[in-house]
């Protein structure tokens, strides 16, 4: 790349990396860059990194909020390893955000921040623009905060308030740096402030004298520019995962026929699902706060036995209250999707940061021999597909399922080709036959599923009662007897077994048999994906299978394993499901690549595991 | 499923043995749950429902039992979740009649959260609080209802704790309906369950009961034939307060107190005597009447509280309703091509 000044450079893809105090505007000067460059065409994946507290003091490390986008001429399935380009508004936002720079990478500060009293709150004993310690990188020493005062002389606004506008002056700048057209952000400023015309004219300036800034003061060594991503045709919108799982169950709800339940209690991460979901009272959409993580999910047990899609969700902590509850749905054999964000733990943990060690809780975390559905969501916009299946198997297959995201999902966005909702698979409700007999008995079976059927409160002639207690197997009353249990355990367990048949087989992306077999579940398969496809571009033997059904497993995991010399498990925890497949499938050399920071795995990191097992 | 071939039943035409399921019912002989049993047994006929939209929810303890017995939709779940439990099956089918039955460990020790949740939210839905002090199903430890002292398995040198009142309880949390009855009264029983049923909110209603094996004659001061008549005060909602043979007794107000005055002395007459009005949203005086404790007065036996107000149900069907008149999407399909969109060709 050369650094002549002010000629394009063309690029496969970039990331960007915005960094200030939470007051700054980041996350929204990061989500209009990449809605602009969604629109020209690149291919994209956003993360933001909030601070865990609401309202850290001002320049602190603690209050830097960041966002990173990668942008790409070419298909792009993670927010980057390490940006090219970093925007920091402060010394703080510098000073916890320059890890993320790679080396030679393009830095822009605001000149203005860098004095004593921020640089100390930072923690900086001298100042970094002059002690030599970004030596490396290249630097723009913009005076964002005094040039965009100058700008904005005569709008009529407070101090305050035009410090306010300097995010859009760094987007400007930015704009420049990757040759985008700032209409789009013109037209958002325009409608957003539109109560306030001082506002849009103090916006529009900003940003306009940031992008005149860069093109005339050649501070920055050149400008790039990133060519189109091959996209397939469609309609497309951003998304993140939260959202996506949010309309995923109303897609469920709609194709069903029901109204859709959803019982919560406030969480982070999963709390977005909530407040998504809250509203849609238009779409039929009954959503409940409860008084706690118990309530909700009993409420939603309340919802499904009158017949209704009922769904909690929550993140760890959350999900070990709900144990004992999704117990009782596991015995009165009632349809219910438990959503866990997951985050770090254990305890409280890391609650902002991601992390994939709920396998282990979600398998096995009740009493009981007490088998459910496991399913893992894979990208933001695959949430939506992972909660569409998760409420048919539920229905379909009268059990709980847990779905898995994570915080790294939950919050991370990406372009969605708008599926098609007609052609999504039918749900099928398991009423009792028409022939039933009377008395109701609640625990005949669907010979096909071993499903037994939703009889619902307010139907004449099917009142039945089920609860926790054992129940004799086709006609419920409780039972003590001992055979009857044992028959009772290995039906719920042959029931959840079974889903397996109506499941998709596992597939192979990149080489279908040879050296090494990279497995994901969850929200790592767009760093595995990458890695796997660079490194079999470059010519290694090497596939991925990355898992969406944990449990039951599909039915060929056992052949796609066979294919391959080594197995290498990559999952964000100390190898849970690397373990669940070695007792699985003992006879396979199952490997394990385990990262527990909070953070999700770099594209280079996996690829140099990956490579030590093809050349070890 | 309008084309089942099976018999819609006819609410009017049902009686009491219609409600009876075909379990045999296993309590200890003499228990208390039985009479109670029983009298919902012949109080639902009354209420005009068909069995199909009664649905009986309960948490775990000797009194979770109950809907086994009945011959409606019944839902046995896990301890202390029942309020829970029942307000998903409200919010999912308001048409229901949702029963939900506790004991006092059910209701106020492990349960306590939804219990207080259910009732300041004001579901539609019917609490039975069965009362008797103690845990029976476990084998006999002291409930958050025993009295202060209790000798019992998990306290051999007596219950350090103060005792829960669950009126009080109930009217802290906000309370629009709280009745109290006696398990050795059918009568009483059988038409609060009746005035729990037509109360639109979430109705609360203590059930004084007595458990034979571990706390045998826990409510004697109020039950029992000697004390009854001095012990028990049956309010009605514009009656006066009397009580006592030949309703020779009454309460009155003392400033801020209740006190006990007898009619024809010291020229105390029946216009003395306080009027019960159950409709009071300020809940002062249900306050005082639900605290009285023999032997000093008797214990408020009767709907004591029963106060109209919006329910979260109501309330819920009514930001459905509007969200639904003025949704600008309808749709998944609208949803998903909302706001901000791109084509890409």
């Amino acid at each position: 790349m050369s650094v002549t000044a002010s000629h394009k450079v063309e690029l496969d893809r970039v990331v960007v990396r915005f960094a200030g105090d939470s007051g700054d505007g980041m996350q929204l000067t990061g989500s209009q860059f990449t809605y602009t460059s969604a629109l020209l065409g690149n291919d994209i994946a956003t993360l933001p990194d909030f601070p865990a507290e609401i309202r850290a003091p001002q320049g602190t490390v603690e209050g830097v909020s960041g966002f990173q986008v990668q942008i790409g001429a070419v298909d792009v399935h993670t927010p980057g390893d390490e940006a090219d380009v970093l925007v920091a508004m402060n010394p703080a936002a510098l000073r916890s955000n320059l890890k993320w720079l790679r080396p030679g990478g393009q830095l822009i500060v605001d000149l203005d921040d860098f004095e004593s009293r921020n640089l100390k709150r930072a923690g900086y004993a001298a100042d970094p623009l002059e002690d030599g310690s970004l030596e490396g990188y290249r630097v723009t020493r913009a005076p964002i905060t005094s040039l965009t005062k100058e700008a904005l002389k005569g709008v009529g606004l407070g101090t305050k308030d035009i410090v306010r506008c300097k995010n859009m002056f760094a987007l400007g700048v930015v704009y420049w740096l990757f040759n985008r057209d700032p209409a789009k952000t013109l037209a958002f400023i325009a409608d957003k402030f539109r109560k306030d015309p001082a506002l849009v004219e103090a916006n529009t300036k900003a940003l306009q004298a940031g992008y005149h800034y860069a093109e005339t003061v050649e501070a920055l060594p050149s400008s790039y520019h990133i060519a189109p991503a091959r996209i397939a045709p469609g309609s497309y919108r951003h998304i993140a995962g939260n959202q996506a799982t949010a309309w995923g169950l109303l897609a469920a709800a709609e194709r069903l026929g029901s109204e859709l339940f959803y019982a919560s209690y406030p969480i982070t991460p999963a709390s977005d699902i909530l407040h998504e979901l809250s509203r849609h009272r238009g779409m039929g959409v009954l959503t409940f706060q409860a008084e706690d993580e118990i309530a909700a999910v009993c409420a939603a047990i309340g919802a499904s036995f009158a017949g209704t899609l009922a769904v909690t969700a929550s993140s760890g902590p959350g999900i070990a209250l709900k144990g004992e509850g999704m117990g009782l749905a596991v015995m009165a054999e009632l349809p219910l999707v438990i959503v866990d964000v997951q985050r770090a733990g254990p305890s409280t943990g890391l609650p902002t940061k991601t992390e994939q060690a709920d396998f282990n809780i979600a398998l096995h975390g009740r009493n009981g021999e007490s088998p459910v559905i496991v399913l893992a969501a894979s990208s933001p916009a695959q949430c939506f597909e992972a909660a569409y299946t998760a409420a048919k198997l539920a229905i379909e297959h009268m059990t709980p399922v847990i779905l898995l995201t994570d915080g790294y999902l939950a919050n991370g966005t990406e372009p969605w080709r708008l599926p098609d909702v007609d052609a999504m698979p039918d749900i099928r409700r398991p009423t009792p036959p028409a022939d039933t007999a009377v008395p109701f008995q609640p625990y005949l079976r669907d010979p096909d599923t071993l499903a037994r059927f939703w009889a619902t409160p307010g139907t004449p002639g099917l009142e039945h009662r089920i609860g926790g207690l054992e129940k004799e197997d086709v006609a419920g009353d409780i039972s003590y007897d001992p055979a009857n249990h044992q028959k009772m355990v290995n039906l719920r367990a042959e029931k959840v077994a079974r889903v397996a048949e109506h499941i998709p087989e596992q597939d192979i992306r990149c080489e279908q048999s040879g050296k090494v077999l990279v497995v994901g579940w969850g929200g790592t398969y767009g760093a595995l994906l990458t890695a796997v496809t660079e490194l079999e571009v470059a010519g290694e033997s090497v596939g991925l299978a990355h898992f969406h059904h944990l449990n039951p497993l599909p039915s060929n995991t056992e052949a796609v394993l066979s294919r391959f010399e080594h197995i290498l498990v990559c999952e964000l925890n100390s190898g849970q499901f690397a373990r669940h497949l070695r007792s699985l499938f003992p006879g396979h050399d199952i490997r394990q690549f385990n990262k527990i920071q909070g953070l999700p795995f770099r594209v280079n990191e996996v690829k140099e595991k990956i490579m030590g097992l093809c050349h070890g | 499923m309008g084309e089942r071939a099976v018999q819609v039943s006819d609410a009017a035409k049902l009686t009491k043995d219609d409600f009876a399921s075909d379990q045999v019912v296993r309590w200890c002989p003499g228990c208390g749950d039985y009479a109670i049993l029983s009298a919902m047994q012949k109080a639902l006929p009354d209420m005009g429902l068909a069995r199909e939209d009664l649905v009986f929810v309960s948490g775990i303890g000797c009194a979770a039992r109950f809907p086994y017995y009945l011959s409606t939709y019944g839902f046995h779940t896990i301890h202390g979740r029942g309020p829970a439990i029942a307000t998903g099956v409200k919010l999912a089918n308001p048409a229901l009649s949702v029963w939900e039955i506790q004991g006092d460990g059910d209701a106020l020790a492990i349960g306590g959260n939804h219990f207080i949740h259910a009732l300041r939210r004001n579901i539609d839905i019917n609490i039975l609080l069965f009362n008797n002090e103690i845990y029976g199903l476990t084998k006999g430890q002291y409930s958050p209802t025993s009295q202060q002292g209790l000798i019992t398995r998990s306290t051999p040198h007596g219950s350090l704790e103060r005792p829960f009142s669950a009126g009080e309880v109930a009217l802290g949390a906000q309370s629009t309906f709280f009745a109290r009855t006696i398990d050795t009264n059918p009568k009483l029983m059988t038409g609060i369950f009746k005035a729990a049923e037509a109360h639109k909110g979430t109705s609360l209603v203590e059930v004084l009961q007595n458990c034979i094996i571990y706390n045998d004659k826990t409510h004697g001061m109020v039950t029992g034939k000697e004390h009854r008549d001095d012990h028990q005060l049956h309010l009605e909602h514009g009656k006066p307060m009397l009580f006592g043979a030949d309703n020779s007794k009454g309460l009155r107000l003392s400033g801020l107190r209740l006190e006990v005055v007898e009619i024809g002395r010291d020229g105390v007459t029946e216009a003395d005597v306080m009027v019960h009005d159950a409709h009071d949203p300020d809940p002062a005086l249900h306050q005082m009447l639900v605290r009285l404790r023999p032997p000093e007065f008797p214990m408020a036996l009767g709907v004591i509280r029963a106060v109209a107000a919006q329910t979260y149900d109501e309330a819920l069907a009514q930001q459905l309703a509007d969200g639904q008149a003025r949704a600008r999407v309808r749709s998944v399909k609208e949803l998903l091509h909302s706001g901000e969109t791109w084509e890409v060709s």
